[in-house]
């Protein structure tokens, strides 16, 4: 479908709020693209993600995308996140790396044995401080937003990472109109956010005008689960056991991708982007909102931050 | 009192969408300190515009006394300082986000204590609008005044002082008079073209979102009314074409296009521009997207330029209308913030990025600015959080417009190059007569102690027609003769690295050192060397032309 965003921008001086996130994103793209030696896309499958590497497409447009992505695969992704990810790449005909923690897998690491946070740490976390070390990468994309988290409120669009990959949050650069200060010394690294100023309505509007790809996952079908009171476990992995009658057919989606265990269904109809919409902005009334909607929160953000995670 | 954004029984997501693409975008800077009601503000603004989720307006209602009646703590909405103090997290610009049925808000949110003027800055930088707070009661202090003279610098022409904890006064007409008379003599002061008082209590709710009926003398918008209909600076730019080009895109033989974001004006199909430093001209032949050719664009839009002729243009270049072009320059007048805990030094290298452009820079102070009173004091340096007025000498022609013209092309950043940190942000008051406009046959360059350089360069540039000599002698008085006699003077010099003669290094005009050619401050090639002279208008008497 032609494009809505570009279509309305003919000739005229008024932008739409969502012209003017694509133009500063596709700006910081290329900014980066023109300045480091070897930048990289985190590629994480979602639908950030999938809004980032449109937005790529654009800026070097007809041109191909001149960094590679790098998906950190913990080995316990949704099939379906692995078979998008595979058939879409292949289509957009861009380089996509991936980088597993092979030896803690080999050890048979995972949420149930580790607990999350150990698991996280080493499947996560330490892979993806590997996957950049090892390819020698100094700049890396990845899909965060402001809005997302209180503690990513105050994150720089340029995040200084030092030689160990980690966030020191007193030593962040200042950050004056859309002039980013990219220079590091050999070792250091810079995180990039191009999505910094998108809200979570924002995106799914784009995916929605823009007719982007994303993961059947979202949209609500018929779907095994495991249902323990209000939380809905989806059936993939087969460490992930259920009690006898736990086990049944809902129809549901996934607010947000991760790794199959440690994922979250909701009860939901919602089987079209329009329809998801109506939904996100339904919640802000529902008495649901307090338990199932977490709005990406993520309480031990700003500890994995520091260590290196995104 | 009705909870957070309501679901009509009529919702059509179709509608919803629709009016969901009409919004454009406002920025707005805050700045206070934790007791002067701002983050109660925000928090009221989020609330009444139903911008905030149920759970979240939840866990901070608390029940207040016997009465039983629940009071909401609406800084407490907002209030992220008490966690980042508690994760020991520097305080320093958060962004919030919000948004009503015609506008997308983002918040650039600074705490007005310590850094405040380089988060305020920080703030104020991409922000349309700025909320300075006055407390009723107390009048303009010193931090309002920090904010308001920040906002001012920072070129920001729509400000609210909002006059809070005006049911602290009850909501007396003389004291919202008093302050909007003193506020306007500010204004005038500062240079601020808009300066809107608004009477409000954030605690109540009074005029930020609903019209207070405590305030019958006010007939003026309320705070959201106001953010809701002011231009935003891109609707407001007059500004002429200007287009830096951050990357050269060329997939095939058959396409060669320009990238980069527009920074001022609007471009046409057809139009005839202007490439910098070059000089050269051209037309648009097309403006290329994804999503299509387009047959104009405006700024702040992300597009790809073809040009009719192939011409050489190559990151860093400026392409702008041929009607309205600047003059490239390597000495500028700027305003400085600084960022830096280390002072600026005038006798230091920076490297100065501007727009897509990184080049080295000395600046040499004229004046401090004192924020409070605004009294300009002769200084040499600046600490952290102080302004001032500077001269910018550049080792490489810069394509900049006063800031007042266009925020995008007047501004850059300095950075320290061996520490990589941003130390300080400078906005352009005025383009300095360049030394470099009138074509010369003469220049002094320093190579150190690299013979091998010495003796190719010199090899390239006789062949080329230049009249050149070589000399050890480290002394301004003869390099200067050497310049009046019209030859290329290249300087050997073990010592040429000693701190000693940094001073005779500046890369003026004329004067400037091999390390200066190079982006990366290694040595220039010959080539390079050469390719920098024709850049500073340096050419040998026998090149015809001119």
């Amino acid at each position: 479908m032609a494009s809505a965003v570009a279509a309305s921008s003919f000739a005229s001086t008024r932008l739409s709020h969502l012209q003017m996130l694509e133009a500063e994103s596709v700006h910081i793209l290329r900014e980066v693209a023109s300045e480091f030696q070897k930048p990289v896309m985190l590629y994480s499958i979602g639908k950030d993600s999938s809004v980032m590497l449109r937005l790529a497409q654009k800026a070097f447009y007809p041109g191909p995308i001149p960094f590679p992505l790098l998906h950190v695969d913990t080995g316990y992704k949704f099939r379906e996140m692995i078979e998008f990810r595979d058939n879409y790449t292949r289509e957009l005909g861009v380089h996509l790396l991936v980088w597993r923690n092979e030896p803690a897998l080999a050890q048979g690491a995972n949420p149930v044995a580790l607990g999350t946070q150990r698991c996280c740490g080493l499947l996560k976390t330490q892979a993806l401080l590997d996957g950049l070390r090892e390819h020698g990468f100094d700049a890396a994309f990845g899909g965060a937003r402001r809005d997302e988290e209180r503690s990513r409120a105050k994150e720089r669009i340029f995040s200084f990472r030092d030689r160990a990959g980690q966030w020191d949050p007193k030593n962040q650069r200042p950050e004056l109109w859309n002039i980013f200060n990219g220079r590091i010394h050999p070792g250091e690294g810079i995180r990039i956010f191009p999505l910094s100023n998108w809200t979570e309505l924002d995106i799914w509007h784009y995916i929605h005008l823009e007719n982007i790809p994303i993961v059947p996952l979202y949209f609500a079908k018929e779907r095994k689960m495991l249902v323990r009171g209000d939380s809905l476990i989806p059936v993939e992995q087969s460490f992930v056991k259920g009690l006898p009658g736990e086990e049944q057919w809902v129809r549901s989606r996934l607010r947000s991708l991760g790794c199959s265990p440690c994922t979250g269904a909701i009860r939901s109809d919602a089987d079209t982007v329009p329809k998801i919409i109506a939904e996100l902005v339904s919640f802000r009334s529902s008495e649901r909102a307090n338990r199932i909607i977490d709005h990406d929160q993520d309480g031990s953000m700003e500890i994995k931050k520091r260590e290196g995670y995104f | 009192m009705p909870l957070v954004q309501e679901i009509r029984q009529d919702f059509s997501i179709e509608d919803f969408l629709e009016s969901e693409q009409q919004k454009d975008l406002l920025r707005f800077s805050t700045a206070g300190s934790v007791d002067d009601g701002k983050s109660t503000l925000i928090g009221r603004l989020l609330y009444d515009s139903r911008n905030v989720y149920e759970d979240q307006v939840r866990a901070v209602t608390r029940s207040t006394g016997a009465s039983a009646k629940t009071s909401i703590d609406f800084a407490q909405l907002t209030d992220g300082l008490r966690a980042e103090r508690e994760q020991g997290i520097t305080i320093d610009v958060a962004y919030r986000f919000f948004a009503t049925a015609n506008r997308k808000f983002i918040i650039a949110d600074t705490p007005g204590h310590e850094q405040y003027t380089r988060n305020m800055a920080t703030g104020a930088s991409t922000a349309d609008l700025a909320i300075v707070l006055i407390d009723a009661r107390k009048g303009i202090l010193a931090q309002s005044r920090r904010h308001a003279s920040i906002a001012s610098l920072l070129g920001i022409r729509h400000i609210v002082a909002a006059i809070n904890k005006m049911d602290l006064v009850d909501f007396s007409e003389e004291v919202f008079e008093r302050h909007r008379a003193a506020l306007a003599v500010l204004a005038a002061k500062l240079d601020i073209e808009e300066m809107l008082a608004i009477p409000i209590s954030a605690l109540d709710g009074d005029n930020v979102v609903t019209r207070s009926e405590r305030t019958p003398w006010y007939d003026g918008p309320t705070l959201l009314e106001h953010l809701e209909t002011v231009p935003t600076t891109a609707e407001e730019s007059d500004a002429a074409f200007r287009f830096p080009v951050q990357r050269v895109i060329r997939p095939h033989q058959n396409f060669r296009g320009f990238a980069g974001q527009i920074a001022g004006g609007s471009v046409y199909v057809g139009d005839k521009v202007v490439v910098l430093p070059s000089g050269k001209t051209s037309r648009v032949e097309s403006i290329v997207t994804f999503d299509g050719e387009l047959g104009s664009a405006s700024a702040p839009q992300s597009v790809t330029l073809m040009l009719e002729d192939e011409i050489d243009v190559s990151r860093g270049d400026l392409i702008a209308a041929a009607y309205s072009a600047p003059q490239p320059t390597t000495r500028l007048e700027a305003s400085l913030v600084w960022l830096h805990a280390d002072p600026l030094d005038g006798a230091k290298t920076y490297l100065l990025k501007h727009t897509s452009q990184t080049v080295k820079a000395t600046v040499s102070l004229r004046h401090r600015t004192d924020i409070e009173t605004l009294e300009d004091h002769a200084a040499d340096s600046l600490g952290m959080n102080e302004i001032g007025v500077a001269v910018v000498e550049t080792s490489r022609p810069v394509l900049v417009d006063p800031y007042r013209d266009n925020h995008a092309t007047g501004s850059f950043i300095l950075i320290d190059p061996a520490t990589n940190a941003t130390v300080g942000a400078g906005m352009v008051r005025a383009r300095l007569e360049a030394e470099i406009e009138q074509r010369s046959t003469s220049a002094v360059i320093v190579l150190g102690s690299r013979q091998t350089l010495l003796q190719e360069l010199e090899q390239r540039l006789l062949e080329q027609g230049y009249a050149v000599v070589n000399t050890r002698v480290t002394n301004r008085a003869v390099w200067e003769s050497l310049l009046h006699a019209g030859v290329i003077t290249l300087v050997a010099c073990e010592d040429c690295e000693s701190p000693s003669i940094a001073h005779l290094r500046r890369h003026e005009g004329l004067v400037f050192d091999s390390l200066d050619v190079h982006p990366q401050g290694e040595h220039g090639s010959a080539e390079e060397i050469e390719h920098e002279l024709h850049r500073r208008n340096i050419f040998p008497t026998t090149t015809e032309g001119a």
